[in-house]
């Protein structure tokens, strides 16, 4: 079912605008920086593997403005 | 579609913008309907995206989808990553959604819900867009440099020395003026103060469980917090209504003060895992969720404003905050028409995201149109109370009175009927002992929310759960800024120092952390402290601080946009930032020599202190009032200094005695085309 148009005559399913929403959730609530570290990184999931991307994001995280 | 029908689509769409503008312009003595906001705004936003956005990007920035940008040239899987432009749209909108665009207008509707209505919209599709969207740009131009680098390289360094202050100054004081609106929200309200309490072992909690049970399912761990949030609220009415936890948790606003001051500097020396991070995104999941429901419930309830489109107090007498419209209307609103603090975003992480050079339009200036979109919801909300009830909750002590019959005989006398007996009944239906002197923006934000979802949802008996929801929602995200932002200043702080004793730099040295984090605890405290002890209540006076620095740095941010734009040889098209830039002038300027120098002691923080020095008032007091006029004289003379600096350099160019060079990074051709074509 073709549900929503985009700017560009681009059109998406019901299925890639699930897709898309859980990307950018996925996005902002930096899931997808942690899958690329593990990408990059070759590494499992752990507990120790979410330490080291947590050390390694810590400065760039704790510096990020949010805005007023 | 044919190109026939698209001509009389946005015909038709500017036509209802424009009668939707008539109707809210022109409507007197009738109460109108919220959707008449929400129609010119959405027309007004669409016709400025469709048409304006699109003559600057191709005429004035000329977007060149061959270019590569620096998300793809330096990829590397962490800071630099190409990514999907409705992902960059989602994460840029909840980098800048704030409290500011919700308190803003809400406090600006002293003036009526006119004034801000209608700079919301003009401000955003002519000012704040255009500052998101060029800064976004030229940052993606120049390898995601930030606004300090790009006023260094193409101003110079002056340019670079003032942007670093105004943001530092800004974070300061948007420090102090937050926390001021959460303790007004939290005073003698043993519901909302515990909720909130609770939200700090809920992020520990969040903390530990994301470190050790489930590594990197952040959005599970949201929906976990979110959960135990709403238990907390229900948890927060028991507490209200069992006399002995409610006396624990009744607090004064010097006790809420001390609590907050000692928290931020917590937050700022804990490990970033243990307590920001848990926190931001619970904040963010909160936030993303209310804004979407109160969207929701204003175009399902379409709620009638009961506010009048101009009260009396465009004259500049009124209780919320004193000054006449001009300027005073134009930075009380700032986030949700322009902001200078976005253009740190737009300068920050973002163009690091962007995959293509048009899709910062898409990114920039629709995601201020988003923003701006989130303030007239704020104007809704605080237009659908009774004007009455507006200024009860929004007026200070110090003007009204403290008892309730004296506050609503006054109120009620402005022309805007209210008696105690209603706001005692509207404080018993919110769960709140009073309502009255509530200064700030955000009860009366949240008495108008829990007004629109309890009568799109639960009806009059679940309003007090919908009241501490939105007081939650905003302590919440307020908090989540206080943490951030005093982390953040103490960085900068740090980097500064470290220029002076390379120790100090240090970011992992424990002495340095804990004195750059007592220094931006002791700076904003003391603002917060000043608008505690200042009988108009503290917002008088902070707010219209934090807007002019606010606005100051758009000022410097449109300054470096315009000089770019010189600088690339399209000087007939440099109106496009050069009129928002000479507006924000025109305002900050006036409203600064107003707050400074302004004879009336309401407005005036010099005459302020004059009245107070006569009637022999605490020191500290006038001391307050004079350091506030020093931080404004700063701060102005320090914008007026990159503005003459900015100025000759585009004359140079202009005369020809300057080649016009900008500082961009080299082309290179784009693969990620040909990908998409293949």
């Amino acid at each position: 079912m073709k549900v929503e148009s985009l700017p560009g005559g681009a059109r998406l399913s019901l299925r890639e605008l699930c897709g898309l929403i859980v990307a950018v959730l996925r996005e902002i609530f930096d899931e997808s920086a942690y899958q690329r570290f593990l990408d990059r990184s070759h590494l499992q999931s752990s507990a120790s593997a979410y330490a080291i991307f947590l050390r390694e994001n810590e400065q760039a995280k704790s510096r990020r403005p949010r805005c007023c | 579609m044919p190109r026939i029908l698209r001509v009389l689509f946005w015909i038709a769409v500017s036509v209802l913008g424009a009668l939707a503008l008539a109707t809210i312009a022109l409507h007197r003595g009738e109460q109108i309907n919220a959707l008449w906001l929400v129609v010119a705004a959405v027309a007004t936003y669409a016709v400025g995206y469709r048409f304006y956005s699109s003559f600057i990007s191709a005429k004035v920035l000329a977007l060149d989808p061959l270019r590569a940008t620096p998300a793809e040239r330096l990829d590397n899987g962490r800071d630099f990553v190409p990514t999907n432009k409705w992902v960059v749209f989602g994460h840029h909108f909840a980098a800048i959604a704030g409290p500011g665009p919700l308190v803003g207008p809400v406090l600006a509707a002293q003036f009526g819900y006119l004034p801000g209505t209608l700079w919301i919209i003009a401000g955003a599709v002519l000012g704040g867009c255009v500052q998101d969207f060029v800064i976004l740009l030229f940052s993606v131009r120049r390898d995601g440099k930030s606004l300090t680098e790009m006023a260094k390289s193409e101003i110079g360094r002056a340019g670079g020395v003032v942007a670093y202050v105004a943001v530092l100054s800004i974070i300061v004081i948007l420090l102090g003026a937050t926390a001021l609106i959460v303790v007004n929200a939290l005073k003698s309200s043993p519901w909302g103060t515990f909720t909130i309490a609770m939200t700090m072992p809920i992020a520990v909690l969040m903390g530990v469980y994301l470190r050790r049970i489930r590594p990197g399912k952040v959005l599970e761990t949201s929906v976990l917090g979110f959960v135990l949030v709403l238990a907390a609220i229900f948890g927060g009415q028991w507490v209200s209504e069992t006399p002995s936890w409610a006396a624990i948790f009744t607090l004064t606003a010097p006790t809420l003060a001390i609590l907050i001051i000692v928290y931020g500097f917590a937050a700022s020396s804990l490990p970033v895992w243990l307590l920001l991070a848990p926190r931001d995104y619970l904040s963010t999941f909160v936030k993303l969720g209310t804004i979407s429901l109160l969207a929701v419930g204003i175009v399902a309830l379409r709620p009638s404003l009961h506010m009048p489109p101009l009260t009396r107090f465009a004259d500049g007498s009124g209780p919320v905050f004193a000054g006449t419209i001009f300027p005073f209307a134009f930075i009380t609103i700032a986030c949700g028409a322009v902001s200078g603090f976005h253009s740190l975003i737009s300068s920050g992480t973002t163009p690091k995201l962007i995959r293509r050079e048009p899709e910062t339009r898409m990114v920039g200036y629709g995601g201020m149109m988003a923003e701006s979109m989130v303030a007239i919801m704020a104007m809704i909300a605080a237009s659908v109370l009774q004007p009455g009830v507006y200024f009860a909750v929004n007026s200070p002590a110090g003007i009204v009175g403290q008892a309730p019959e004296a506050a609503a005989t006054t109120i009620s006398s402005w022309g805007f009927p209210v008696t105690a007996a209603q706001m005692a009944s509207l404080a018993h239906a919110v769960g709140e002992q009073t309502l009255y002197n509530r200064t700030g923006g955000a009860p009366a934000f949240a008495v108008g929310m829990a007004q629109i979802f309890s009568n799109t949802l639960g009806g009059q008996a679940v309003m007090a759960l919908w009241y501490h929801f939105a007081i939650m929602f905003e302590a919440l995200f307020i908090l989540t800024i206080i943490d951030a932002g005093t982390r953040v200043g103490r960085f900068m702080l740090q980097d500064a120092l470290g220029h002076i004793w390379k120790p100090l730099g240090r970011t992992s040295w424990y002495p340095s952390i804990l004195f750059t984090s007592a220094v931006i605890v002791a700076a904003w405290g003391n603002f917060l402290w000043q608008g505690i002890k200042d009988p108009l209540g503290g917002i008088n006076s902070l707010w219209p601080l934090f807007g002019i620095c606010n606005q100051l740095l758009a000022t410097v941010a449109l300054c470096v946009a315009t000089a770019i734009i010189v600088k690339m040889g399209r000087v007939r098209y440099v109106l496009v930032t050069l009129v928002p830039l000479c507006w924000l002038v025109a305002v900050t300027f006036t409203a600064s020599w107003h707050k400074v120098l302004d004879p009336n002691p309401r407005i005036g923080f010099l005459a302020h202190a004059r009245q107070l020095a006569a009637a022999r008032a605490n020191p500290r007091l006038i001391f307050n009032d004079r350091l506030d006029a020093a931080v404004t004289g700063v701060l102005v003379v320090m914008v007026a200094m990159i503005l003459i600096e900015s100025g000759f350099e585009c004359m140079r160019v202009i005369s020809g005695r300057k080649s016009a060079a900008t500082k961009e990074a080299p082309f290179v051709m784009t693969r990620l085309a040909m990908e998409e074509q293949a």
